[in-house]
């Protein structure tokens, strides 16, 4: 029943030509769609990126499928472990302290990327330099509000100058999704190591492997030098 | 060659899909309903930051994109999928009145043939799409295996081909509840010989008044 319907002058392999076209569009948003992303937000704007359906745009994940409600005036994070002084701060404690600012890409492991996101927090390292670290003390394991998450960095991480203990975000206190009040921002790791509702800073004397990184993920988190990460991993970059 | 219809049936009524096509018909549509289902929350919870039970959504999603190929490669691939095999042919192949009657959104004339051009290419998108999402998807899965741009790029065209697919489903279904008689032939597998005079008149000519196999 089908002779008619071998190739002719008069037919055309639309079904071929159609399908390989599609698939050579996938391939290529693969293959472009990160660069194509990047040139469409810097040519419209980052406001209009976002507006791209996947465009730059923050994905919200939770460990837990919810978000922790910590009223600004009752946050606590508490300092403790192998440190001389253990200490408990009010968000008003924080923001007493020196501020550092930055506008850095926020990278989730996974595939979606925000460029240029302002942060304002104060450095852990300054956190850390008040309590006193104690000798013996290998790495700093971090708890969240929702009790399941939780993150670590080695001592030499912690101290690197952008790794930040965050109150705000774009010039506005960090809101409940983005893990506010008070958020860790690590922005030369990927998104999994910036610890949402950060409610504790433990000094110890091993790494912790966190939430994430019980699932699989690596406990050196190192962005691959795609967003300008300074200070690579040489185990796993 | 022939089939169980008996000579009357096979006067009034022409098969238009037999029973794998109707079965991975409707696999499909159930898993594509699945994965619509789940995508929803996936993605705008996600970015509205509406919470919900992610863990169990997300593995619903992956499994019915993981097994979403199955259906039609099966029913390809087996001794049983000769008309699928057909079909397929009979969507590749397009005359150029085809090809003039879809790109003048149908104001050209046309002897529509078993399926028309919109249905054809209905049926070549949905099977691309299938493709370039597993793929995708299976880059934002297993990401590790992949470089960040990969993953990024994965994630827009994901997205993209997504919305696309969705488009197209919404329209596929307001047109079948507009048809009957084509729904109803997803459903037993025959319209009426008139039915395929009316609205498939190459197809008619070609076997309605003889044999329907």
């Amino acid at each position: 029943m089908s002779e008619d319907l071998v190739p002719s002058p008069e037919r055309v392999n639309v079904g071929r030509r159609l399908f390989i076209g599609l698939v050579a569009a996938g391939a290529a948003g693969i293959a472009f769609g990160s660069g194509a992303q990047r040139v469409i937000g810097q040519k419209l704007g980052t406001g209009f990126g976002a507006l791209l359906p996947g465009g730059d745009r923050f994905r919200i994940y939770s460990v837990t499928g919810q978000y922790p409600a910590i009223a600004p005036r009752r946050y606590q994070l508490k300092v403790s472990g192998l440190v001389d002084q253990p200490a408990t701060f009010s968000l008003a404690d924080l923001k007493a302290m020196p501020p550092t600012h930055f506008v850095k890409a926020f990278q989730c492991v996974t595939g979606w990327r925000v460029p240029d996101v302002p942060w304002r927090g104060v450095q852990l390292s300054h956190l850390l330099e008040q309590a006193g670290i104690q000798t013996g003390a290998i790495a700093i394991s971090f708890d969240s509000y929702d009790h399941v998450d939780a993150e670590s960095l080695t001592i030499e991480q912690a101290h690197l100058s952008d790794v930040i203990v965050a109150y705000e975000m774009y010039g506005a206190p960090v809101t409940r999704e983005h893990g506010g009040p008070v958020r860790l921002v690590v922005p030369q790791m990927y998104g999994y190591k910036s610890l949402k509702w950060l409610s504790g800073i433990r000094v110890v004397d091993r790494v912790e492997p966190g939430f994430w990184e019980q699932n699989g993920y690596p406990v050196n988190g190192w962005l691959d030098g795609t967003t300008g990460a300074t200070n690579p991993d040489p185990q796993l970059s | 060659m022939t089939t169980t219809a008996s000579p009357v049936a096979r006067a009034t009524r022409l098969l238009r899909f037999d029973r794998v096509q109707r079965t991975v018909h409707w696999l499909n549509a159930a898993l594509f309903i699945l994965l619509i289902l789940t995508a929803i929350p996936l993605y705008f919870g996600s970015l509205l930051g509406v919470t919900f039970p992610r863990h169990t959504i997300q593995m619903v999603h992956l499994w019915a994109g993981l097994v979403l190929p199955l259906p039609i490669a099966l029913a390809l691939l087996g001794s049983w999928g000769r008309r699928m095999r057909d079909d397929w042919r009979r969507a590749s192949q397009w005359t150029r009145t085809e090809i003039r009657w879809l790109r003048t959104f149908g104001r050209e004339p046309l002897v529509a043939d078993k399926f028309n051009p919109g249905q054809k290419a209905n049926a070549i998108f949905t099977i691309a799409s299938i493709v370039v999402l597993f793929a995708t998807g299976y880059i934002l899965q297993w990401f590790r295996f992949f470089p960040v741009p990969w993953r990024e790029g994965a994630t827009v065209t994901h997205d993209l081909f997504a919305f696309a697919v969705f488009a197209v489903v919404v329209g596929h279904v307001a047109l079948a509840v507009t048809h009957p008689e084509s729904l109803r032939s997803m459903f037993t597998g025959k319209v009426r010989v008139e039915w395929a005079r009316r609205h498939a008149p190459a197809w008619f000519d070609e076997e309605g008044p003889t044999d329907p196999d």
